[in-house]
């Protein structure tokens, strides 16, 4: 196959920093290329560098050729004409990437409109066949539609129609499903791979989730700060990946679980919740009709025992935030309750509450709002202490502070720091730290490691399997994401539409699942061949269908 | 780089210009060359002189002096009337955001009506039922005051109630009085002392117009508004008289706008 794109020796400087450092790749026609790495590893500045949209103040050398034609040192007019109309490219947040207040049919004629004097019909012509092929003009009016109407999976599918209505014969997908649910995930990755199959177009597929690159490219290149390491055939890579580096990936995107649990029925049950049913109010339709409110949570109950992980899954939108909500006691439940050891505990500001408090901690998913910034770390941690009779102070609670810290692998030092001198991954111990201070008997985790990087993730569930272990602390974990549960769930409910749906010991929901939705979401998971699965049957079998 | 140049460039300047003018105020309530209340008929309407830097107005008073005592008025009255509409509307913000619904609904209301009134006539009605003086003119300029400060503490205690960190606050077992003082505030001093900034040379502007009206310091109280109200009939005669006050209030505003201006760019800056 002849060579589409050629990037030889290509380094990114900026500010005086290497960031990308002699990377040399190569995408034929028709081939799917996933390149692999953690968050920072200079993939993205890859793709941008393909585009010739670098950051300000960034300097490149090396050779980026498209169809033999090189595109480093080209004329800026020159260079727009070619993007968009050589290459399209798709970037991860698919609602930021559209303008809101124009309808996606002009959107993507306007893409066609920039590189070819056309009438604004053919144009709008062009666009009807380009959203016709992500699927999008089946209803009358689709081509109308603002993106606010649209859900993320649709959006996406307008972003990759604008990529594609050039019939550009490269497209430089930069983590195109990360923001995605699993099944609209599922549908967007096999649309990409039939456009490719079907037009000969090449894809640069850049992503940190090898088990969707394992899904869909052919070859595979990984990344490690600004250097491909390693790169080669899929099954290749999958299979005899050399390098420590690309294992560590491997086996984060396996996510094996860690621990296995024998079911402990004797155990005490600690959390209890009973036929929550949560409604909120919907705007009125008229002064005289009240809209029926949307309920959010409809009648779920379920149990958690001591030292138990339980998983509640669901996608966005399912419920399960605000399940949450009402189970810390954050929200009154229109009908029903929780009991936290027994006694109800709810957000009716009571002695009783208030004192349950202290056993039910929670740690939320963003590493970055969860912490007051202008607060050291000494002082986060130490706030639940506020449910305390007699809170520790002075030399006491730096003690207690640094005996969390140590638990969950940082140094007694770091206490007197601030937020923001922390990674992600560090942040994220440092709100397990915070939940652990009271020494509660149930953890609420919420999508806690969905904005971490695999390696990280994998190296926080490890250590939430240990603290676990060694605490007998519960925990309840609330994700959209099926691997992380597979890894750390003893025991899961899935949540649809406000309802829990199926729920069982984790490993049999996931061989033998009853439900159709959950069915459709364990199917739509992209998952790594173990390595001695057939992968070639698997290709096979993804291009017959 | 050529962004935080202008900043710097911006917030040194004004910084400058405000601390001169505030030097100035607090040094006239110990010393000024002349008292600004002592005629002295004999040397009216002199040009500014090595004697008199900036000359004297129609009843012989040194107008450096009265300029000073004029800053004074300007910057108490200015001060507290930020003092009180932050002291008020900051809390009134804080509610609304922390409480949402009805009572939001109520702070927020109640605060358009404010600002629906104009100032002047509040300023009128509030002169004519307790006399035109100093003291009503920092109540009438705090009460515009208060709305401003209600709707950006309200604004920004709003985008941080988002911010899991108040989550965990509540889940700490937090209430939102308590949320409120020790996350929030503290999250929007930059925010506020922007505002105060703006709220504060908006102050002089309104102290100087109601003088001038004669609905702010009455006589003998120095003030800019007036100085420039007596010398309007006598510009042609003697233009510093009107040049001097007018000048002192365009720098003062001015250094606080880029003052506020470069705190701004700061805050906006910093996480």
């Amino acid at each position: 196959m002849s060579d589409l794109l050629h990037i030889q020796d290509l380094s990114v400087v900026i500010a005086a920093t290497p960031i990308i450092k002699n990377v040399s790749l190569k995408v034929a026609a028709g081939e799917i290329l996933g390149l692999v790495g953690a968050s920072g590893s200079g993939k993205s500045m890859t793709a941008r560098a393909i585009m010739q949209l670098l950051p300000p103040g960034a300097s490149m050398t090396g050779s980026v050729q498209l169809r033999g034609e090189e595109l480093s040192g080209m004329s800026a007019a020159r260079m727009q004409a070619v993007r968009g109309r050589d290459v399209g490219m798709i970037f991860q947040e698919p609602m930021s990437a559209l303008n809101p207040l124009m309808c996606i049919g002009d959107q993507v004629a306007e893409s066609v409109r920039l590189h070819r004097t056309v009438s604004r019909r053919s144009a709008r012509d062009a666009a009807r066949a380009a959203l016709d092929q992500v699927g999008l003009s089946g209803e009358a009016g689709a081509l109308d539609r603002l993106p606010y109407e649209l859900s993320g999976g649709q959006q996406q599918r307008v972003a990759i129609a604008m990529a594609i209505v050039m019939a550009p014969c490269l497209v430089v997908a930069d983590e195109p499903t990360t923001a995605l649910d699993v099944i609209t995930q599922a549908q967007v990755l096999a649309l990409l791979r039939d456009l490719a199959r079907l037009r000969g177009m090449g894809l640069l597929l850049v992503t940190h989730d090898l088990a969707v690159i394992a899904q869909l490219a052919d070859r595979i290149a990984v990344m490690q700060q600004g250097e491909i390491i390693e790169q080669g055939n899929t099954a290749q890579i999958l299979q005899h990946g050399r390098l420590p580096y690309t294992q560590a990936l491997l086996s984060a995107a396996r996510l094996r679980p860690k621990r296995a649990l024998e079911p402990r029925p004797d155990a005490a049950e600690v959390l209890r919740v009973e036929g929550v049913l949560l409604e909120y109010p919907r705007k009125r339709r008229s002064l005289f009709k009240a809209a029926p409110p949307l309920r959010a949570v409809d009648g779920v109950s379920m149990s958690i025992r001591a030292g138990e992980t339980v998983g509640l899954v669901g996608e966005s939108g399912s419920g399960k935030s605000s399940l949450l909500k009402v189970i810390l006691a954050l929200q009154n439940p229109g009908q029903g309750g929780v009991k936290l050891l027994g006694t109800a505990f709810s957000a009716m500001a009571g002695r009783s509450t208030r004192r349950l408090r202290r056993d039910i901690q929670a740690v939320f998913q963003d590493p970055v709002g969860s912490f007051d910034p202008r607060w050291p770390v000494e002082r986060l941690i130490a706030e639940p202490f506020f449910l305390l009779d007699a809170p520790p102070w002075g030399a006491e609670r730096r003690r207690k502070v640094a005996e969390v810290l140590d638990q969950v692998g940082l140094n007694a030092g770091d206490a007197q720091r601030y937020p923001h001198e922390f990674s992600g991954g560090q942040r994220q111990r440092i709100a397990i730290a915070r939940a652990l201070i009271t020494q509660p008997a149930v953890i609420a985790f919420d999508e806690a490691v969905s904005a971490l990087d695999v390696l990280v993730r994998e190296q926080i569930l490890e250590l939430l399997a240990q603290l676990a272990e060694r605490l007998n602390v519960a925990y309840l974990f609330v994700t959209h994401d099926l691997h992380v549960i597979r890894a750390i769930a003893d025991r899961i409910y899935v949540m649809q539409r406000g309802r829990i749906v199926e729920e069982g010991a984790t490993e049999s929901v996931f061989s033998s699942p009853q439900h159709a939705y959950t069915r459709a979401l364990i199917e739509a998971t992209p998952l790594l061949p173990e390595a001695n699965e057939s992968l070639r049957a698997r290709a096979r079998g993804s291009i017959a269908d | 780089m050529k962004g935080r140049a202008a900043r710097d460039w911006s917030l040194t300047l004004g910084a400058g210009v405000t601390a001169c003018f505030i030097a100035a105020a607090v040094l006239a309530a110990f010393w000024v060359p002349f008292d600004p209340q002592l005629l002295h008929i004999v040397d009216k309407l002199q040009p500014p002189s090595r004697h008199h830097w900036l000359g004297t107005d129609q009843l012989g008073r040194d107008v450096l002096s009265l300029l000073m005592a004029g800053a004074k008025t300007s910057v108490g009255v200015a001060l507290l009337a930020v003092i009180i509409g932050a002291g008020v509307g900051v809390p009134l913000g804080l509610i609304g955001a922390a409480y949402r619904g009805a009572v939001d609904e109520a702070v927020m209301r109640g605060n358009d009506l404010i600002f629906a009134f104009p100032a002047l006539l509040l300023a009128i009605l509030i002169t004519a039922v307790f006399g035109p003086g100093a003291i009503n003119a920092i109540i009438a300029i705090g009460i515009f005051n208060i709305p401003v400060f209600a709707r950006v503490s309200r604004a920004g205690a709003l985008q941080a109630w988002t911010r899991d960190y108040t989550l965990a606050a509540r889940v700490a077992g937090k209430g939102r009085w308590r949320i409120s003082w020790e996350h929030i505030l503290p999250n929007l001093f930059g925010l506020l002392v922007v505002q105060a900034t703006i709220q504060f040379s908006l102050g002089v502007i309104a102290e100087a117009g109601l003088a001038y009206v004669g609905l702010g310091a009455q006589p003998p109280v120095p003030s800019w508004g007036r100085m420039l109200n007596e010398a309007q009939t006598l510009t042609a005669l003697a233009p510093w008289l009107a040049l001097m006050p007018g000048l002192a209030m365009l720098m003062f505003v001015l250094g606080l706008n880029l003052l506020g201006e470069g705190l701004r760019r700061g805050t906006e800056r910093a996480p």
